[in-house]
């Protein structure tokens, strides 16, 4: 069963509900639930959690739910974040690095290609790496950041999950970085919206492989 | 007491609100700015000034990107 949270000023929850829908079972949780009982993977969606006050994320993160997100995250659990969730999951702490305002200082709404850079995090297990995926961008704040030499050690214990692809990083992201995962590579973050490309009739179908990564060995059928 | 808390991005990290405005202003005239940075202003009255910097590191700012200053005003 996938969990999708939902925070007051979360937007694309119903697109995260339905793309999980298409790979098994999943429900909404609302950010007051304190438990993640019968949750076998968790997805933090986009969206304005809290109106974005402050910064985007910063109040989120102290949810009644992410207790429970922080001690599944612990235990292994899946957990992605998408745009506004990687925001949260970076903000918590349960990610590296940090989301700034797009370098351009306009909010993006576009169609990006990625590459998938690891293969050893749970969502793009059994991708290849160099692998395209086509999917969409929408956010004002998406430049990812982190010191360089904790982008060093990113890189080589294989953190770094997916790059834009080559001219194609819409926002000023430190080396083009798209998406990163914690160590273990349980909790994984990205600021494209692979909720947004589960079906042909959109222009892609190519965000639906990280769900359908986790559904084949977290989420039981 | 009554603070103040400023908060800026770190140095050297890019700032395009503040680039945009520095680029806005010779257009007014104004030729001779420059350096232009763009931070956040945070007024609150507190009981016990101990808890601002726990305050302003686990929610205020975020230390990997900004930097803060308490101001006490009274």
């Amino acid at each position: 069963m996938f969990g999708v949270l939902q925070f007051p000023g979360s937007c694309d929850e119903r697109d995260a509900l339905a793309a999980c829908e298409k790979v098994g079972e999943a429900r909404m949780i609302w950010h007051e639930d304190m438990s993640l009982d019968g949750i076998d993977a968790v997805v933090v969606p986009g969206g304005f959690s809290y109106g974005d006050y402050l910064r985007a994320g910063a109040i989120a993160r102290f949810a009644p739910v992410m207790d429970a997100v922080r001690e599944f995250a612990d235990g292994g659990g899946p957990v992605l974040g998408i745009c506004n969730g990687f925001q949260v999951l970076c903000e918590a702490g349960l990610l590296p690095g940090a989301l700034l305002p797009n370098d351009g200082l306009r909010f993006l709404c576009r169609q990006v290609d990625l590459e998938v850079v690891s293969p050893d995090s749970e969502w793009t297990k059994g991708m290849e790496v160099g692998q395209t995926l086509s999917v969409p961008v929408k956010h004002m704040s998406g430049r990812y950041f982190a010191p360089p030499a904790t982008l060093d050690e990113l890189e080589a214990r294989g953190q770094v999950v997916l790059r834009y692809a080559p001219g194609q990083n819409p926002n000023g992201s430190s080396r083009d970085i798209a998406g990163v995962a914690n160590e273990r590579g349980n909790v994984m973050g990205l600021m494209p919206h692979p909720e947004h490309a589960v079906d042909p009739l959109t222009g892609s179908d190519d965000g639906l492989k990280l769900f359908a990564a986790v559904a084949k060995s977290a989420v039981p059928a | 007491m009554k603070a103040r808390v400023l908060i800026r991005p770190k140095e050297g990290i890019l700032d395009p609100q503040g680039k945009a405005v520095e680029r806005a202003l010779p257009a007014l005239g104004f030729d001779s700015v420059r350096d232009v940075r763009i931070g956040r202003l945070v007024e609150l009255e507190a009981d016990d000034a101990s808890h601002l910097s726990e305050l302003c590191e686990k929610l205020l700012a975020n230390p990997l990107i900004e930097d803060y200053e308490i101001q006490e005003i009274g």
